[in-house]
């Protein structure tokens, strides 16, 4: 307990990635609708980052502009200190699982950024992430006769196998059934523990972020701001019918505004 | 009873049998009571294809008209493909190339007859002229929309995995369009197969186009004109059901999904 906290702690010394009151304003009929506004925000390298909000609060349209697909009306973002100006191969944007190339094998699909190096490395590393996705005996199988929660999962390999430093993810599971998604989430859970990637994950499930995340970032409705950060301080695995666990959701249920009945 | 989604084997090659058996019955005693005297019936037309084939000259005009599409279609992919990569890719370009490209892509290859013969005289060059204009138009409209079609999240992915931009033409865009490529391939091919009859009754002197007019100048022998008309409708068949094969390579056949 002593010593994932002290880890914690050293960890936290490094700050990874830094919003700097970043605004964006989108321009529609010649008006202009700010998205979000003011955003500022540090996140530590190997955390685990949710970013929560109601429908059209920006948070999407914040993780591109972390991303650097998009870049602010003002303000800037730095990771490791250097301003990001586009998308890079050391920080991997995860959609939902349509972005799995529907013309690439599992393998294909995986290997799909590992073009520069020499082929036994290539092929070693797909077996690793094609093992660490739990996807054995599917390698030469194309996307459309996998299930959703197995696109997904070569979704996010191909993310891991380039090894990259933060990965972005946009409701990764927003589009499986409840109990694949559940089952994805310990799946990740598992992946970043062995990995330690920097993790901004976008959602607006709020028992996802509280089971997921080490801090909580709850946006208001648009233009969007950040309302509250919350630290959740709950080791993995985390039990989530414990008191703590329900009075840190239940806190971020009367922040956003929502009774927790229904 | 429940309706069956997907008839049985037997019934897939029975009913159509049936159907075209019906039709040369029918067709046979339409003959036979009209009395018609120029209309050839079905027995005839076997006759006639039996004597092409004795004469040796249907194995020859089969070979030009399929050379001669051979040719046309190959170079109108060849140019096309990478015009239509291009054109969807610059979207710029597109919308300047875009007007003369409407109004030159109604026009029958038919049309371009005199225009060919003045440009390659008679012969093999003005028929692949006009197959080639009848095939280059839908292969660069497919092309366009295959490419402006690859879906957003797509080439997203390709740049944040580091592509530049020639890679993420050969890995992403591509294989992603490729389907609609295709399409687009089998459309110009039956186009091609359309115009080799046309062009060959008037611009050369072999092929099926050319069979089927000269057996009607020399001596109106209807029998051999049916005869090559149904051997046309024959081998347009083949080609497209060949053509079709390509669809279950499996790294298009994602885009064919209805149809399989």
């Amino acid at each position: 307990m002593v010593l994932v906290k002290e880890s914690v702690a050293a960890r936290a010394l490094k700050t990874k990635l830094s919003v700097e009151n970043v605004s964006m304003t989108f321009r529609r009929d010649g008006k202009s609708m700010p998205v979000f506004e003011n955003i500022n925000l540090e996140v530590a390298d190997g955390e685990f980052v949710c970013l929560l909000g109601p429908s059209g609060c920006g948070k999407t349209t914040l993780l591109n502009v972390m991303a650097g697909f998009l870049s602010p009306t003002s303000g800037s973002i730095q990771v490791d200190g250097e301003v990001v100006s586009g998308p890079d191969p050391r920080r991997i944007y995860v959609f939902q699982e349509r972005g799995v190339f529907p013309w690439l094998t599992v393998e294909g699909n995986i290997g799909f950024g590992l073009f520069k190096l020499p082929p036994t490395e290539r092929e070693m590393r797909i077996a690793h992430y094609v093992r660490m996705v739990g996807l054995q005996g599917f390698e030469k199988v194309y996307p459309q006769e996998l299930s959703g929660g197995m696109k997904q999962r070569v979704e996010v390999a191909r993310a891991l196998a380039v090894n990259p430093d933060m990965l972005f993810l946009d409701e990764p599971f927003g589009a499986l059934d409840s109990i694949t998604r559940l089952v994805m989430r310990g799946e990740l859970l598992r992946i970043w523990e062995a990995e330690r990637k920097t993790i901004i994950f976008v959602t607006h499930d709020i028992d996802e972020a509280v089971q997921l995340a080490d801090r909580v970032v709850v946006m208001s409705a648009r233009p969007g701001t950040i309302q509250q950060i919350v630290n959740i301080d709950i080791p993995h695995p985390r039990d989530i019918s414990s008191a703590h666990y329900l009075e840190l959701r239940d806190g971020i249920f009367q922040q956003i505004g929502l009774a927790h009945k229904i | 009873m429940i309706t069956r989604a997907q008839p049985r084997k037997w019934e897939r090659i029975y009913w159509p049998l049936l159907a075209s058996g019906l039709l040369l019955v029918l067709w046979h005693y339409f003959v036979i009571w009209t009395t018609t005297r120029i209309f050839p019936s079905p027995l005839e037309v076997e006759k006639g294809i039996g004597e092409l084939l004795r004469h040796h000259v249907l194995w020859g005009d089969i070979a030009d008209s399929l050379r001669r599409v051979a040719v046309g279609f190959g170079i109108a992919a060849l140019l096309g493909i990478p015009v239509g990569l291009a054109l969807g890719w610059f979207s710029a370009a597109n919308h300047v190339v875009n007007p003369v490209m409407q109004i030159l892509r109604p026009i029958s290859p038919i049309a371009w007859i005199p225009i060919a013969i003045i440009l390659f005289g008679v012969g093999d060059g003005a028929a692949v002229f006009l197959i080639f204009l009848g095939a280059f138009f839908p292969i660069v409209v497919a092309c366009i929309n295959g490419v402006s079609n690859v879906p957003p999240v797509f080439r997203r992915s390709g740049r944040n995995f580091g592509l530049t931009a020639p890679q993420l033409l050969a890995r992403v865009i591509f294989p992603a369009a490729l389907p609609q490529i295709l399409i687009g391939l089998r459309i110009a091919l039956g186009i091609a197969w359309l115009v080799v009859v046309a062009a060959e009754m008037i611009a050369v002197d072999s092929g099926l186009g050319y069979l089927v007019i000269d057996s009607r100048n020399s001596g109106k022998r209807y029998d051999l004109v049916i005869a090559a008309i149904l051997l046309i409708g024959v081998i347009g068949l083949i080609l497209d059901l060949g053509f079709r094969c390509m669809e279950r390579i499996r790294s298009v056949r994602w885009g064919f999904r209805n149809e399989s």
